[in-house]
């Protein structure tokens, strides 16, 4: 089983939903960073979403490209955000690691080599904002090749049509973009998350992550109520970026989420 | 590289001109983008959306344009007769409101109310901002924040006709950034926003739409150098930010072998320094939506272009010019600043033409090769904007000396 199947496995056991957290690789530095992401999972991350640094991330809004800058600014890379993982996995054998990003930085790398090298370095699963099921017939086969997931989002443009077209490829979780626009910026109303999480559960047996928006402990609450993930992502960025102390925000959303269902 | 029945015939059904183009985009614009292709193709095929595009591309822009014989610079240069087809003399001043009334027809034919664009030099954004007065839509434009200070009257202009410009400061405040913000806006507000692309790039369909929309340039050209020359041209020479005014008049033209046909990039500095070449100095990568040739570094990261021309100031290409360069039915050359400005003044002293920094580029090309070219050869040089707009731009590269006190 992989990693992240056995993650949903024992979080099923335990009746809770897991708490998803991101960071960008690299921001604001790679020791910061580094130390950032090997302290998650004490902190109370069940899943790591590592983001990829790239130039021109058209889906993320202010936070996240700012940390992405940061992040290139500090010598981030493709090749620095597989080293972090590997370090990682010298640490951690058990927490899974998402790669989130944009293709063109994969591209590059060529995607078959990249497939190979990412499970090397422990990657479970792979995001990439501008690969839709019409253009990921070209990384796809080489990921399930080397046991990599590829998890798909799905929006609230994702009709009942659409589904089926999007969850075709899907492996590992499925990711819920709860409002139709970029990382960061304004929620969705419980009311359309518990809609949108049914209607996915009608068109596949994976678990169901919802992220975007997600801020509050209180709202990762309400998300790990109905889903079987709340991402937060920008939110953490955000108190890293302003000098917080990202891990305290990590704590107290692992607190919410727990006690979600209790 | 083989040679191809026909060169007319992309992109596929997936939206790829080869290995190019395609749909890289984020899943909460791809219902949209389904639906544009099919609102597109619906509209293609009626009769009635083509006879209203004619009619605005005569009446309200100005169509037919003059295929110019440049008496002047042709002699000027000893060699080839040198016709410019005059983009400049449309409303608004450039090539771009062909393709903006085509797709202003089509977001009307979709329901939507609100328009977005991005813009570098301002001439797509003058452009947009115009259809959608002429339609009564809302208009957002996004302006990249060093765009907006070298292009100050197109800024004013858009204003004037009742878009909000909103600066983009991230990156290197350029096109490519714009285009960046413009994508944001479009994922956020998808149920009401038609994304009004100015060039033959992007998700497919718009580089398939784009060029549609834009060949009427090159349409005329045929018909109006048969009735001039009775011939074919022998050359076709435009310049290439995105690549549409060049894709508008390359593409009639792609099937008739005789016809040699020259792309122009930017060089900026000099294609060792900082430039806008692609083809020449990038290779394939996906970006804003397509595959496409770009600058970029080893890990993938997309380099920050310059040229002189905000236009042209952007590091990727349209994906079917790239596929053109890729099989060779097009040449791709580049050109400096330096040579730019220099052909801009040429063709302003001897024409009478104040042509635009990014007309300049093929200007300046065309100049490098028509004095080896026989007398017989006819050359057309897509003169696709008009240059007022780069005037204070011009004075600061002159060092104020030519148009003293103007900056």
């Amino acid at each position: 089983m992989t990693r992240i199947a056995t993650r949903f496995a024992a979080l099923k056991d335990e009746k809770r939903a897991a708490l998803v957290t991101f960071i960008t690789a690299c921001d604001p530095d790679r020791a910061t960073s580094q130390s950032l992401l090997n302290a998650m999972p004490a902190a109370g991350a069940d899943i790591i979403e590592l983001g990829m640094p790239f130039t021109d991330p058209m889906a993320d809004g202010p936070a996240i490209q700012l940390a992405a800058q940061r992040a290139l600014a500090a010598g981030g890379s493709l090749k620095v955000t597989l080293e972090m993982v590997a370090e990682f996995r010298a640490t951690d054998a058990m927490t899974p690691i998402i790669l989130m990003g944009y293709y063109n930085p994969i591209y590059a790398w060529g995607p078959e080599k990249f497939a190979a090298d990412a499970a090397k370095a422990g990657v479970d699963g792979l995001i990439i904002v501008d690969l839709p099921p019409e253009e990921a017939d070209e990384l796809v086969p080489f990921l399930r090749a080397s046991g990599i997931d590829f998890i798909v989002l799905t929006t609230p443009t994702s009709d009942d049509a659409r589904l089926p077209v999007v969850l075709a490829n899907a492996s590992g979780f499925v990711y819920y973009v709860s409002i139709a626009g970029v990382t960061g910026t304004g929620s969705a109303t419980q009311s359309a998350i518990d809609q949108a999480v049914a209607r996915i559960r009608r068109h596949t047996d994976l678990p169901v992550c919802v992220g975007f928006g997600i801020k509050s402990p209180d709202q990762a609450a309400q998300v790990a109520r109905v889903a079987d993930g709340a991402v937060v992502g920008s939110a953490i960025v955000q108190v890293l970026a302003d000098g917080g102390k990202p891990l305290d925000l990590v704590r107290a959303l692992a607190a919410g989420v727990r006690g979600a269902r209790q | 590289m083989q040679s191809l029945n026909t060169y007319r015939a992309g992109p596929d059904e997936r939206g790829h001109f080869g290995i190019f183009g395609g749909r890289y985009v984020a899943e909460t614009l791809m219902p949209l983008i389904l639906e544009v292709e099919a609102a597109y193709k619906a509209a293609k095929a009626d009769p009635a959306f083509e006879a209203e595009f004619r009619s605005l591309l005569e009446h309200y822009v100005g169509r037919p344009n003059p295929l110019y014989f440049a008496p002047r610079l042709t002699a000027e240069f000893g060699g080839a007769k040198v016709f410019l087809k005059r983009e400049d003399l449309n409303h608004t001043g450039a090539h771009k409101i062909n393709n903006c009334i085509g797709q202003i027809l089509l977001a009307r034919r979709m329901g939507k109310q609100r328009i977005i664009a991005e813009t570098g030099a301002g001439q797509h954004g003058v452009a947009t901002a115009t259809v959608c007065a002429l339609f009564g839509m809302q208009c957002v434009i996004y302006m990249g924040a060093t765009d907006i200070e070298r292009q100050m009257p197109n800024v004013y202009r858009m204003k004037l006709l009742g878009a909000e410009v909103r600066p983009v400061t991230s990156g290197a405040a350029t096109l490519k950034d714009a285009m960046n913000d413009a994508l944001r806006d479009w994922v956020s507000n998808v149920e009401t926003t038609y994304y009004l692309i100015g060039t033959v790039a992007g998700p497919h369909p718009y580089p398939a739409m784009v060029r549609d929309f834009q060949s009427v340039i090159g349409d005329e050209v045929r018909a109006q150098m048969h009735k001039q020359e009775g011939r074919l041209p022998d050359s076709l020479v435009a310049c290439i930010g995105g690549g549409s005014n060049a894709m508008g008049l390359f593409h009639p033209f792609l099937d008739d072998a005789s016809v040699r046909i020259i792309g122009v990039e930017a060089a900026g500095h000099g294609l060792d320094k900082a430039h806008a070449a692609s083809l020449t100095g990038g290779r394939p990568g996906v970006l804003h939506g397509n595959r496409t040739y770009l600058l970029q570094d080893a890990d993938g990261q997309i380099a920050e272009a310059h040229s002189i021309s905000a236009g042209l100031d952007y590091p990727g290409i349209g994906p079917e010019h790239s596929w053109l360069h890729e099989t060779k039915r097009v040449e791709y050359v580049s050109v400096t600043d330096d040579e730019a400005v220099a052909a801009f003044q040429l063709c302003t002293r001897l024409e009478g033409i104040i042509p635009a920094l990014e007309s300049s580029h093929a200007i300046a090309h065309a100049a490098k090769i028509a004095p080896a070219l026989p007398k017989d050869h006819l050359m057309v040089v897509n003169l696709s904007g008009r240059g007022d707009k780069d005037v204070s731009t011009i004075a600061k590269a002159l060092g104020d000396v030519h148009l003293g006190g103007l900056v």
